[in-house]
C-alpha cells in the first residue's frame, strides 16, 4: 500500500466511528486548548518584557551600590544588628533600605577596574512637584535616563543630552492634569519642578517638554518625569545648595558601561571583580531574570496542568483504536489474507491515532487562539487598559507548530499499543467465523 | 505434464500442546493443476478450512511442504510472501467481509490498494470487475445497502480485481437462498472455464460440488475420496 493511500485510508477510517473519534478528539481538544492558551500567555508577557527591556535600560550597563550588611536586614537577615556605617544613606528604593554612599573615590576606583569602559554616578532628586502656569501643582517623581534606554513615546522626541537647554519627558498621565489637550499639545510647552534644597528654600526651575512618553510596568522610570543631562545637573545641584561638598558628592548608586559584545562570561567575571572591590552589580538582565522566571513558573504551572488533560486524553485515544482494532478485527485479517504487510497495519492504525491528534489539537489550537485573542482584548480594553503595549495572550507560530507537533507525538504514543495488537492478529484467527 | 500450481505433500497441522493438542490434518497429499475447478467436501471440524488456509499460504503447515507452482511455499516470507498472496489468490467467504460504510468500489479496489496501484487505475479496474459482475450501477452504494447476492458478488468482483490466478471460496453459497446461490456458482464457474482461473471451492454442499472439475472428500484430517484418482 502507497503512503497517500494509507494516510487516505487512516483518515477516512477515523470518521468511521463519529461519535467515537469526537468525543476523543474533545479529549484531546481540551489538553490542546489549554496549551495554546498558557503558552500564549507565556508568549504574551515574555514579549511584553522583552519590548521594555530597553525602557528598563541598555543591555551594556550595570547599576553599581556598595555592598553593605545593612541591605540584608531590610529582607529580615538573621546577622543582627547591622553596625552603624556613618556612610551608609537610603537608596531611595522601598524595601531595600540603606546602602553605603559612593564618593568620588569610589568613583575612581570603579572607573580603575578593568572592563569598566565609563563611570557615572546616578543623581538622584526628589522633587516637590510639577506644574505648568498657575495651575493645579502635581506631586511629581523624577528619573534620570540612562543612555541607551528608549522611552515609548506617545508624543514629542528623547530630551536630548547635547543639550544645554533644560528638557524633559512628561509621562502621558500628568499630560491631561497639568492643563495641555492632548499629548502633541504637550510637547514645546513649559513647566516648572519645584525642588527644595538643604537650607529648606523651595526653588522653582523651568524646563521645556520635549516629549510625552507611555507608562509601561517594566519601566524603571515608571510614571515618572525623564530629564535630560542638563536639567539633572541644573536640579541637582539647586537640591545641593547649602550642603557640603563631600555630602553632595556621595551618591546612592552608579552606572557603569561594559563592552556591549561581552559574554555572560565576561560580565560574571566582571561583577566578580566588582565584588573583591567591594561593590554589587546589577545589570538589566538581572533585574529582568526576576520577572521572566516569576512568568515562566506560572506558565510551566499551566502547562503541567494541560499535560495531564493530554495525558488523559492519550488514554481516551487507546481506548478508541482498542476498540476499534476489536472491531474490526475481521478488516484486519482480510487486508493481511490480501497480502498487507503487519508493517503497514501498525502504520494505518498509528497514523489513525496520530490523525485523531491532529484534528484534537488543530481544533484547540484554533479555538485556543480566538479565545486568548479575545480575552486579551477584552483585558487590554478594561483591567489592564493601564499597561499599553501589554497584549497578554500573544501566539507565535513556532510554539503553536510545536504544541500541535507534540500532541500529535503523544496520540501516536498512545496509538501504538493498539497499533501493535492489529499487526499482530492472525488472518486465520480473524477470519474464522464459529 | 505441466507443474501443478499447487502440489500439496504429506501435509500434518497440529493445534496446541500436551492434553491440549490436536492434529487438524493428518497428512494430506494430492495435487491441483492450473485452470481445475477443486470441492473440498467435509464436514466442519474435518478440517477443510485448515486445508484452505494452508493452502492460500495464511497459515504454515506443521510438517510437510505445500510448493505453488513448483516453488516451495516455506521459502517465501515477509513482503514476498504476502505479494505472492496479493498477486495469485482471491478470496470469497461465506460471511462477506465487507467494510459496510465503505463504497461498494472502494471494497472491491482493496486488493489494488494494498498491492500500491495506482488511484486512476484502480477505479479502471474495479468498475471493470463490478461491470463484470452487474453491479456497476452500484459502486457507489454504501456496501451495507446491497441485497445478499449483490454482496456476494461484489465479493467476488474483489476477488476478480488483481487477476489472480486461484479463487479460494469458502462456502461462497452458504448465506445465499438457492436461487441466488445459483446465480453466484454460474459466475464462479463461469470465470473458472473463460479466464481458466483455478477454483478451489470449500463446502459441505453436495450440488455445489457436483459441478466442479473434482472433489475432494476429508474426514477427521484425512483425506478419505478424490475423484480425480477414481478417474484415473
Amino acid at each position: 500500500m502507497r503512503v497517500p493511500d494509507l494516510v487516505g485510508s487512516a483518515v477516512a477510517n477515523t470518521f468511521r466511528a463519529k461519535t467515537r473519534t469526537a468525543l476523543t478528539v474533545v479529549a484531546i481538544f481540551v489538553g490542546g486548548f489549554t496549551l495554546t492558551l498558557t503558552s500564549g500567555m507565556g508568549t504574551g508577557i515574555n514579549a511584553y518584557i522583552d519590548d521594555t527591556v530597553a525602557g528598563i535600560g541598555a543591555s551594556d550597563v550595570m547599576t553599581v551600590t556598595k555592598a553593605s550588611e545593612s541591605a540584608a536586614l531590610a529582607f529580615g537577615g538573621d546577622s543582627g544588628p547591622a553596625e552603624y556605617d556613618p556612610d551608609a544613606i537610603d537608596n531611595g528604593q522601598i524595601g531595600l533600605g540603606t546602602v553605603i554612599a559612593l564618593t568620588p573615590d569610589d568613583i575612581d576606583t570603579l572607573a580603575n577596574i578593568d572592563g569598566v569602559l565609563d563611570v557615572q554616578a546616578t543623581k538622584s532628586i526628589s522633587a516637590d512637584y510639577i506644574v505648568a502656569g498657575d495651575d493645579t501643582p502635581y506631586v511629581v517623581r523624577v528619573g534620570a535616563r540612562v543612555e541607551g534606554q528608549t522611552l515609548q513615546l506617545a508624543a514629542g522626541d528623547a530630551p536630548d543630552d547635547a543639550s544645554d537647554a533644560f528638557e524633559l519627558v512628561l509621562p502621558v498621565s500628568y499630560v491631561e492634569p497639568l492643563g495641555f489637550v492632548d499629548d502633541a499639545d504637550a510637547v514645546g510647552q513649559t513647566v516648572m519642578i519645584a525642588v527644595t534644597d538643604a537650607e529648606r528654600t523651595q526653588h522653582l526651575v523651568e524646563a521645556t517638554i520635549v516629549g510625552v512618553a507611555e507608562e509601561s510596568i517594566a519601566s524603571a522610570t515608571g510614571a515618572s518625569v525623564v530629564l535630560n543631562d542638563a536639567l539633572t545637573d541644573g536640579l541637582y545641584a539647586t537640591q545641593n545648595i547649602g550642603l557640603p561638598v563631600d555630602v553632595s558628592e556621595r551618591h546612592a548608586q552608579a552606572s557603569i558601561w561594559f563592552d556591549p559584545d561581552a559574554t555572560d562570561e565576561q560580565i560574571a567575571a566582571l561583577k566578580d571583580r566588582l565584588a573583591d572591590a567591594g561593590y554589587t552589580g546589577t545589570t538589566v538582565a538581572d533585574q529582568l531574570g526576576a520577572f521572566t522566571t516569576v512568568i515562566d513558573g506560572i506558565v510551566l504551572v499551566l502547562n503541567a496542568f494541560a499535560v495531564i488533560a493530554l495525558l488523559a486524553a492519550s488514554f481516551g485515544i487507546v481506548n478508541t483504536l482498542l476498540m476499534s482494532v476489536q472491531e474490526r478485527t475481521r478488516e484486519i485479517g482480510l487486508m493481511k489474507a490480501m497480502g498487507m504487510g503487519s508493517g503497514k497495519v501498525f502504520g494505518l492504525f498509528s497514523l489513525e491515532a496520530t490523525f485523531i491528534g491532529l484534528l484534537g489539537s488543530g481544533i484547540g489550537v484554533i479555538l485556543g487562539i480566538l479565545t486568548g485573542t479575545a480575552i486579551s482584548s477584552v483585558l487590554s480594553d478594561g483591567l489592564l487598559a493601564g499597561l499599553p503595549g501589554l497584549t497578554v495572550i500573544a501566539f507565535d507560530p513556532v510554539s503553536i507548530a510545536v504544541i500541535v507537533l507534540v500532541v500529535m507525538g503523544v496520540a501516536f504514543l498512545a496509538g501504538t499499543l493498539p497499533a501493535a495488537r492489529a499487526a499482530k492478529a492472525d488472518p486465520v484467527e480473524s477470519l474464522r467465523y464459529e | 505434464m505441466d507443474t501443478p500450481i499447487l502440489s500439496v505433500r504429506n501435509v500434518h497441522k497440529t493445534y496446541g500442546t500436551g492434553q491440549s493438542r490436536f492434529e487438524a490434518l493428518k497428512g494430506v497429499s494430492f495435487d491441483i493443476p492450473e485452470g481445475q475447478s477443486v470441492a473440498i467436501v467435509g464436514k466442519s471440524g474435518s478440517g477443510k478450512s485448515t486445508l484452505m488456509h494452508m493452502l492460500a499460504l495464511l497459515d504454515a503447515p506443521s510438517s510437510g511442504s505445500i510448493e505453488l507452482e513448483g516453488t516451495d511455499t516455506r521459502k517465501l516470507r515477509g513482503s514476498r510472501l504476502n505479494r505472492t498472496r496479493n498477486k495469485t489468490f482471491g478470496f470469497v467467504f461465506q460471511q462477506f467481509f465487507l467494510t459496510p460504510r465503505a463504497s461498494v468500489l472502494d471494497n472491491v479496489i482493496l486488493p489494488l490498494k494494498i498491492a500500491g496501484v495506482g488511484r486512476a487505475e484502480r477505479k479502471r479496474r474495479g468498475m471493470a470487475a463490478l461491470e463484470q459482475l452487474e453491479l456497476g450501477d452500484k459502486a457507489r452504494n454504501r456496501a451495507v445497502d446491497l441485497s445478499g447476492g449483490q454482496k456476494q458478488r461484489a465479493v467476488i468482483a474483489r476477488a476478480l480485481v488483481n487477476n489472480p490466478r486461484i479463487i479460494f471460496a469458502d462456502e461462497p453459497t452458504g448465506n445465499l437462498d438457492s436461487a441466488t446461490g445459483a446465480i453466484v456458482e454460474d459466475i464462479l464457474f463461469g470465470l473458472n472455464r473463460e479466464k481458466g482461473i483455478t477454483l478451489f471451492v470449500v463446502t459441505h454442499d453436495h450440488d455445489l460440488a457436483a459441478r466442479c472439475d473434482r472433489r475432494v472428500f476429508i474426514r477427521d484430517g484425512l483425506l478419505v475420496e478424490d475423484s480425480a484418482a477414481v478417474a484415473a
